[in-house]
């Protein structure tokens, strides 16, 4: 009997320490690209179409071509709830594995990561969201948040409404409203605004929805009603976008003087039925799946079964916005391995290939997405384009690009942002001075 | 002084200059406050009936409005699904007691207490797996519920009051008395007071627990769908409105863990205080008071009546 006991243990050993080392075979052979999504929680609304983007067009890749330079994707969601603590844990467990990159989803989780990126040496692709100021490249090396910083997208905001009141200097003197959520993510433009307030003299007032308020802003749309701001401008996520727009059809607020951000998904303004008809977000990438690449990912994952996305939902604006963000990663790893000549690349590879994106009309088109954005250069000084974007109008049933492109405000955004990078690395005692590798200085 | 001219003096001469905006902020406030007192007497009931606060009483609001749209969405008639969702309450009211309370019982409150946070964590992952995580739009005109609003000139200014509000107002109005008759007036009320004033004496005279257990969880079922569909139409049927759950906690310290006429006396208070405050004092220090106004506002009132307005008060020999 002891010996059989014996057999059994030795056999349980032997059969780890196999199972073991094919992990570790196949982890040398992969490249590991780790996913914070949130599927649950109160911003899942928001959070599970852009986790299908995310997933669905890197999943398409090891699937059509077996990854990226024939090596697959390791790809792995880790749930966050939308929660920066969560988002700091997701992070922590997925540290030893060698990612190659990450991607936080929450502006919050991202302010943690910015200090802990290049000791770590795990670079953070905070797309359009996240700390302005670190699309300064010299002083976050480790950082990057293509195509947009929060600031480039409030100041095309006001650049839109600027046109619409015949040019920016008109906006002295008028009210402009600001509703957002009352986190990391809403505050990120206050200053910005605050700054361009005082210069161009537009009176801002400050709406904050906090989140465990989200489906309850009655107090702040009164207030709205009270002040008669000329513009509200919108920074909501997850269930606060449907409920804000929802009040604005309530107190009868002109929807076409409701614009937002570029978060709003087509569920957020379906619910709050056929009255939310013209309220307008920003955006600068295609909406539709009428794309080779998106083909692909319906013929390869989709429809194989792969993918946790409902068929519909390929192509609406969030599951776009997920794949732009992936699309982002795929170019980044490629170029890495095209810079370093390794299969298997690294952080500090993938790092390098983000500096050295660039999305030309001819790449998007070799990548089956021709026009589904504006090309996108990244250097080791910008880590972000600043790229211009265009507005979206809701028509009842889909959203419809209603201008052409709209610049930010760069002239004024980019002292402020230098000004704000400079801050932040003096606040914080010991940030490093850059050390790292340039490959696209211009 | 200025800042004193900004607290005392001027929200008042707001008010005064345009007092359809007070009677509109009112009138936020009061529905507001009717939904948290409903949300709260779901917590209520439970906490009388056994002594324990049902941290699941916000999922169980999710969970249930979740399940009825749900249901209208595989193509169940509208009124068929809600039928049909106050049978799947029903059902988990007799699942957490045959699975939850029942294993449980003379256990120590902050047992059962941990328990409905199992239950929280359970339905979570339940409705998710079932229904999703994307949120829903509530099926209101299915539910002939009125949409749209009673605008008029008042005061000069104007008030606009939602069709759903008016009938939100009325239909909690109307449930909260059924449930005060309820337990004031029939059999199966006074057998719930007695066992939540003591589970021994009530066994004593042959009360069944576990009746009374499976009847109060399953009114507490009834109370979230309400809540859920109230809500829901206002916002969206998602895992967000979990967070309007927790609304009933200050209402609860207010009123006492107690008491039905407490938790709505205290949702009412909390429900104007808070919209008063966001709307005329909310300005002064950057707005978004709201969240923490009415914990305030309950703390208040525990400085005076620490067993909250209607709540007991505990004798206890030493």
């Amino acid at each position: 009997m002891f010996k059989t006991y014996q057999a059994i243990a030795l056999s349980a050993v032997i059969a780890s320490a196999s199972i073991f080392a094919i992990e570790r075979a196949q982890a040398q052979d992969e490249i590991y690209v780790p996913l914070f999504t949130y599927r649950t929680g109160p911003f899942s609304g928001s959070g599970i179409p852009i986790a299908n983007g995310l997933h669905d067009y890197l999943a398409m890749l090891n699937e059509r071509d077996g990854g990226i330079g024939g090596v697959r994707l390791r790809i792995e969601e880790c749930e966050t709830s939308y929660d920066a603590k969560k988002g700091v844990e997701c992070y922590e467990a997925v540290k030893a594995k060698k990612p190659v990159i990450v991607n936080p989803w929450s502006t919050g989780t991202t302010l943690s990561l910015i200090p802990r990126a290049s000791v770590d040496k795990v670079p953070v692709l905070s797309m359009a969201y996240g700390l302005s100021a670190s699309a300064d490249g010299e002083t976050f090396p480790w950082i990057f948040n293509p195509p947009n910083t929060y600031w480039d997208g409030m100041s095309s905001i006001l650049n839109y409404i600027g046109e619409q009141e015949g040019g920016l200097e008109n906006l002295k003197d008028k009210k402009i409203g600001y509703v957002y959520l009352d986190a990391g993510f809403g505050k990120e433009p206050i200053p910005l605004l605050e700054s361009l307030s005082k210069e161009i003299g537009f009176d801002l007032k400050l709406y904050p929805v906090p989140a465990d308020n989200m489906q309850n802003q009655s107090s702040q749309w009164l207030s709205i009603r009270r002040d008669k701001p000329d513009y509200v401008v919108l920074f909501g996520w997850g269930a606060l976008n449907p409920t804000a727009i929802k009040e604005a059809v309530k107190i009868n607020y002109p929807r076409d003087k409701l614009i937002s951000i570029w978060w709003p998904g087509e569920d957020d303004v379906r619910s709050a039925g056929p009255q939310a008809k013209g309220i307008k977000a920003l955006n600068w990438h295609a909406v539709g799946a009428d794309f080779p690449a998106i083909e692909d990912i319906r013929k390869h994952v989709v429809d194989a079964g792969k993918s946790k996305t409902d068929k519909a939902k390929v192509g609406e604006v969030l599951y776009n916005r997920g794949l732009y963000n992936s699309l982002l990663i795929a170019e980044a790893i490629a170029n890495a391995q095209k810079i370093t000549g390794k299969k298997v690349v690294d952080g500090e590879d993938v790092r390098r290939g983000l500096e050295s994106i660039d999305l030309t009309p001819e790449r998007l088109k070799e990548l089956g997405l021709e026009g589904f954005a504006e090309p996108l250069k990244l250097t080791c000084k910008d880590h972000n384009g600043h790229k211009a974007t265009f507005v979206q109008e809701w028509d009842g049933d889909k959203w419809v690009r209603i201008t052409d492109p709209i610049d930010p405000l760069r002239d004024r955004v980019k002292p402020l942002l230098e000004s704000a990078a400079k801050e932040y690395a003096e606040k914080n005692s010991g940030w490093p001075k850059r050390t790292e590798a340039c490959d696209s200085p211009a | 002084m200025d800042i004193l001219y900004s607290i005392f003096i001027d929200p008042f001469v707001q008010m005064v200059d345009a007092p359809d905006l007070l009677i509109q902020t009112l009138w936020e406030g009061l529905v507001s406050g009717v939904l948290y007192a409903l949300i709260a007497l779901g917590f209520v009931l439970i906490f009388k009936a056994s002594g324990v606060f049902n941290f699941a009483q916000g999922i169980m609001v999710v969970f249930a409005a979740l399940t009825l749209v749900g249901l209208f969405e595989i193509g169940v008639p509208a009124l068929l699904a809600l039928v049909l969702t106050v049978g799947v309450m029903y059902v988990l009211a007799v699942g957490v007691e045959r699975v939850m309370l029942r294993p449980l019982v003379n256990q120590p409150d902050i047992i059962l207490f941990m328990a409905t946070f199992g239950l929280t964590y359970f339905l979570i992952g339940l409705g998710e797996l079932v229904f999703g995580g994307n949120p829903k739009s509530m099926i209101t005109q299915e539910l002939y519920l009125p949409t749209g609003s009673v605008d008029f000139e008042l005061l000069g200014g104007f008030v606009s009051l939602q069709k759903l509000d008016i009938a939100a107002a009325l239909i909690a109005s109307i449930m909260v008395a059924g449930l005060a008759v309820f337990f004031q007036k029939t059999r199966i009320g006074r057998a719930l007071r007695a066992v939540a004033d003591s589970h021994k004496a009530a066994l004593s005279v042959g009360i069944s627990l576990n009746q009374i257990w499976v009847i109060v969880w399953f009114t507490a079922g009834v109370v979230a769908l309400t809540t859920g569909i109230m809500w829901g139409a206002r916002s969206d049927v998602s895992f967000a409105l979990q967070i309007v759950g927790l609304k009933a906690l200050p209402v609860l310290i207010l009123g006492g863990f107690t008491s039905v006429p407490g938790a709505i006396v205290g949702g009412l208070i909390i429900g104007v205080g808070e919209k008063l405050g966001e709307f005329y004092w909310g300005p002064l220090v950057g707005g978004g008071i709201e969240s923490w106004l009415a914990y305030f506002i309950a703390l208040v009132f525990l400085l005076f009546r620490p067993q909250g307005l209607f709540g007991d008060k505990i004798i206890e020999r030493i």
